[in-house]
């Protein structure tokens, strides 16, 4: 049988009537993986036998009569800069091909304790570093609609897995939209959650304030789920919040009549294709007839959000990436003649070009005499950024835009113009430097390519971001559409 | 040409919490190398620190017991640079906005009280430990001291000269261990000082070139090192030389300073807030609370001594050089009120045996009751004081209760005029001699026989008594 086109609440509800076992669900993963991953790439590692061994113990404690949770036994696939105990966490990058890290972070902790089964590490750009996976140490994913294409990123591999059906759900994190846009790439569920809701402890960090981890599903509904899972205070992480956490899946399947939609005119302005603007038009349109209501908005400050977004991102990474130096673990340059030129072999020879491209940048953000012009003014920015939504929620409940300004684009079109590359998260940095929640949805196609929708909320206010989502869900449908591998794929789709 | 001396310093103080400051670790010294180590210290991929409120409790206080303004806000920052025995590549640190600043130390110095002002007192982590293999091939790493929490003392250049700077750090060194924030051992290395200095002509206003001296490791080397630096600098002045500001370590094997790195040469740390931590909110009614907790400071302590107590400033010093030893004195004194005598003992017995034993005071078995107890047997005749100082020995040797000894070792006075009678009559019949010589006025003859009197009795005869009998007889 093949079960690998469940949702995670559809094989709950198998795994908890006992028709199918968590064993037959992982191998039915199995195969979908030998069937497509040679077309999709979106796996560093493959944990097939650990995902095996959990999942027949999963089975033989719902044959003992424990009841299962709705996570009980539900592969899934983790983002490599998630640490995963003795199991290979890379990011990507050569520097840390070789690392297993001694303990896992408090998200995996927390989905492991609920009873999913970890399939395996998916690819990513190095370090959460770039919009298409083109800068993964290892490999680029495709995206599964169009193999000559890229599936976005950073969390390209993450969404690419999900969309091909090769997991139920994946962990993703987003630092500028870097679940969001490859969620709109490859026509899945991608959620940012509000800044501090969830744990970043053994999150490999890239930009500590901006970093946060968040689910990609197949359906809203899962999204709620994995929410519910990973959300609420962590004592390893001081920037984690202590606020309630609300059962999420109470806001699916829900009445939006009356819900303010603020649509900011800037995000239709800027440098955005015309048929993804008319694709988020129209969904604007297709949630004003379910009783939403439309609020035009003013937000000024959002042209700034990129500039200021690539001073402050590459200034903390310049600083959360210096303690790879070869001496400790991972990669290490063997034959340096003594320390510096340890130091310089070692970096040199184990980072890609844009994670050397963002270091240099936020060394230089960060120095004496520039950091006051630099740092300190994107900070400013940043407030003001803040202070511009939180206006725009005075008259609105969500805020809703494109995710990003384009459809999918070919592999190799953009990697040689970082500048091309950055515009892609012109719409999900704001609402990073700001710390909000906000979802991608699928909301339609251009030329057979999916085109994400953006919907931003208040801050802690996920709920109702899930409420909006679900319904928008509910009318289109869009969730019940797939890529068609076809004659790409072993036995076909 | 007359010159002046200008030094500030920059003190850092391990503070004595059990874990470390961003992690559970344990702080122990001298344990196996990378035993006390975990994925936080460490800085490996993906960990956060949180902060030890204990150590933010001894950065206030320490910053109370030096008269400092404790921030309502303080935050932490990253310094930013490369070096094995830093395994983040960055120190958490505090910049521009320490837990507590603007505070002052006095020193005495020849007699004179000095204010000397102190800039601030920040928390930061300590680093790792580099141990260099002889040959020099390798070097190893020991991380256990990574993450112990620190503050860092800056003075301001208020300090004139090396005598100076010695006096100010052993003052700060005993307010610290009297506030109990740190053991402040520079031998083990949890106090190290490093020092600014320069020198201008008598009379100016500017500041003259300064240099940075570093590895100064006992107050020895901090006295050296800076009399060393001092006359370098004044010496290049004289030869119409300019001092070139840069960052020098003291050799001690050498006894000189070697450039480490100049101006040029110097790190930029770029500095950042730390985006993992929360800015440190205080609030006044834990600093009052913490207020509440401090002891009287050395000082204080040192001129109550001299007014409640009536004793000499010598002993009043040498009595409150720690908070233990003072505790200790205070201690007899409330059971026996005879302040100087029981300094006395304090100072020459106590002190002496602890000093021969090279032990501490808190691990002496005399308890500051069995001293008091003692000198009342003392006091009361029921032993002399020659035969005190023996029990005493014993006291410090087994614990034990001067009573107990007295007892046991058959150590009682004899105060029986009969029986000394007896021992006087023997002494006089065998000493003719020194008796004739008493008798045609030579004093100094009636010590000799109270002496053999004293042999005799193996020191148990009491002396007044002996004298008495002794006039008695040869008058």
């Amino acid at each position: 049988m093949k079960y690998f086109g469940l949702k995670v609440h559809e094989a709950h509800k198998l795994i908890k009537d006992r028709e199918i076992s968590s064993e037959q669900l992982t191998k039915s993963i199995m195969d979908r993986i030998e069937d497509v991953e040679g077309i999709v790439h979106g796996y560093v590692t493959v944990t097939k036998e650990y995902a095996l061994k959990k999942a027949r113990e999963m089975d033989k404690k719902i044959a003992e009569g424990e009841e299962p949770g709705p996570l009980s036994g539900i592969p899934c696939a983790i983002k490599d800069n998630i640490c995963t105990k003795d199991i290979l966490t890379t990011c990507s990058s050569k520097i840390l091909k070789n690392f297993k890290p001694p303990y896992s972070a408090t998200v995996y902790q927390k989905l492991e304790e609920q009873g999913c089964i970890m399939i395996g590490k998916t690819n990513m750009d190095e370090f959460a570093m770039g919009s298409s996976t083109e800068n993964s140490g290892f490999f680029t994913t495709r995206n599964p609609w169009d193999p000559a294409r890229v599936p976005g990123g950073s969390s390209g591999g993450s969404s690419a897995v999900v969309a091909a059906d090769e997991a139920l759900f994946a962990l993703g994190s987003d630092t500028g939209g870097s679940i969001r846009q490859p969620a709109s790439f490859c026509g899945v569920v991608g959620f940012k959650p509000t800044y501090g809701r969830v744990s970043r402890y053994g999150l490999i960090a890239f930009a500590s304030s901006l970093d946060q981890i968040g689910p990609i599903t197949k359906d809203v509904r899962d999204c709620a789920l994995i929410l519910n899972a990973i959300c609420g205070h962590d004592p390893m992480d001081s920037t984690s919040v202590s606020a309630d956490v609300p059962d999420f899946t109470r806001f699916v399947d829900k009445d939006i009549k009356g819900i303010k939609l603020g649509v900011p005119k800037e995000y239709y302005t800027m440098q955005i294709d015309d048929s993804v603007k008319k694709e988020t038009g129209e969904a604007v349109t297709n949630l004003a007839n379910i009783g939403a209501e439309k609020v035009e908005l003013e937000m000024p400050y959002t042209a700034y959000a990129l500039p200021a977004y690539y001073l402050i991102n590459p200034a903390e990474a310049s600083s959360n990436l210096a303690r790879y130096d070869g001496i400790r673990y991972g990669f290490t340059y063997e034959d340096a003649e003594n320390l510096l030129e340890a130091y310089k072999k070692t970096r040199s020879s184990g980072f890609g070009p844009e994670v050397k491209r963002r270091i240099m940048l936020g060394t230089y953000a960060l120095s004496s005499g520039y950091y006051e012009d630099y740092y300190l003014k994107a900070q400013k920015v940043r407030s003001l950024i803040a202070r511009d939504f939180d206006q725009a929620f005075k008259n609105c409940d969500v805020i809703v835009t494109p995710t990003a300004p384009t459809v999918s684009f070919r592999t190799g079109e953009k990697i040689d113009d970082p500048l091309m590359m950055y515009l892609n998260d012109i719409f999900t940095v704001p609402v990073s430097m700001a710390g909000l929640p906000a979802v991608s949805i699928p909301c339609g196609f251009v030329n057979g390519l999916p085109v994400g929708l953006q919907i931003i909320g208040k801050p802690f206010d996920e709920g109702t971001i899930i409420k909006v989502a679900s319904a928008f869900e509910r009318m289109l449908a869009l969730d019940k559409v797939k890529p068609l591998f076809g004659s790409y794929v072993r036995g076909g789709a | 040409m007359s010159y002046e001396v200008v030094i500030g310093l920059e003190v850092h103080v391990e503070l004595l919490t059990k874990s470390k400051i961003f992690c559970s670790c344990p702080t122990s010294f001298g344990d196996e190398p990378n035993t006390n180590v975990c994925p936080v210290c460490l800085g490996l991929p993906g960990v956060l620190p949180v902060i030890n409120k204990r150590a933010v409790e001894f950065a206030i206080l320490s910053g109370l017991a030096l008269n400092c303004k404790v921030n309502p806000r303080s935050k932490f920052d990253r310094k930013n640079y490369f070096y094995p025995d830093l395994p983040k590549a960055y120190q958490i640190s505090q910049y521009d906005m320490p837990v507590a600043e603007d505070g002052y130390l006095n020193i005495k110095v020849n007699g004179e009280t000095k204010c000397i002002g102190i800039t601030r007192v920040h928390l930061e982590e300590d680093a790792g430990k580099l141990i260099h293999a002889e040959n020099g091939d390798y070097s190893l790493i020991d991380y256990n001291r990574t993450g112990v929490p620190l503050v860092e003392i800056v003075s301001e250049p208020d300090l004139r000269s090396h005598e100076e700077a010695r006096v100010f750090l052993e003052n700060l060194k005993r307010i610290l261990q009297y506030t109990q924030v740190s053991d402040c051992k520079m031998e083990e290395g949890s106090l190290r000082c490093d020092a600014n200095i320069s020198v201008r002509l008598k009379g100016k206003k500017e500041l003259g070139t300064k240099t940075e001296l570093k590895n100064m490791n006992s107050f020895k080397a901090v006295q050296k090192g800076l009399e060393y630096e001092i006359k370098r600098q004044i010496d290049s002045l004289e030869k119409g030389e300019r001092i070139s500001q840069e960052t020098l370590r003291w050799d001690e094997g050498r006894g000189l300073t070697v450039s480490m790195r100049s101006k040029e040469q110097a790190h930029d740390y770029r500095y950042f807030p730390d985006p993992d931590l929360m800015p440190l909110e205080v609030q006044q009614e834990w600093v009052e609370k913490l207020k509440g907790l401090l002891p009287e400071m050395p000082l204080q302590k040192k001129e109550r001594y001299i007014t409640q107590y009536g004793l000499p400033e010598y002993d009043a010093e040498v009595l409150t050089f720690s908070m233990d030893m003072a505790d200790f004195f205070e201690d007899c004194v409330k059971e026996y009120p005879e302040p100087k005598v029981v300094s006395n003992w304090v100072m020459g017995e106590l002190m002496g045996f602890l000093n021969a034993e090279r032990i501490d005071i808190t691990e002496t078995k005399v308890t500051p009751l069995n001293l008091a107890k003692l000198l009342h047997l003392i006091d009361k005749g029921t032993i002399s004081g020659k035969i005190g100082k023996t029990v005493f020995e014993e006291m410090f040797k087994s614990g034990e209760d001067p009573e107990a000894i007295v007892e046991e070792k058959g150590l009682l006075q004899i105060s029986d005029t009969k029986e000394l009678e007896k021992i006087v009559d023997e002494v006089i019949k065998i000493n003719p001699g020194p008796v004739e010589d008493l008798k045609s006025g030579k004093k100094k003859a009636m010590g000799f026989l109270v002496g053999q009197v004293m042999k005799q009795t193996k020191g148990k005869a009491n002396p007044q008594i002996v004298n008495k009998i002794l006039r008695n007889r040869l008058k």
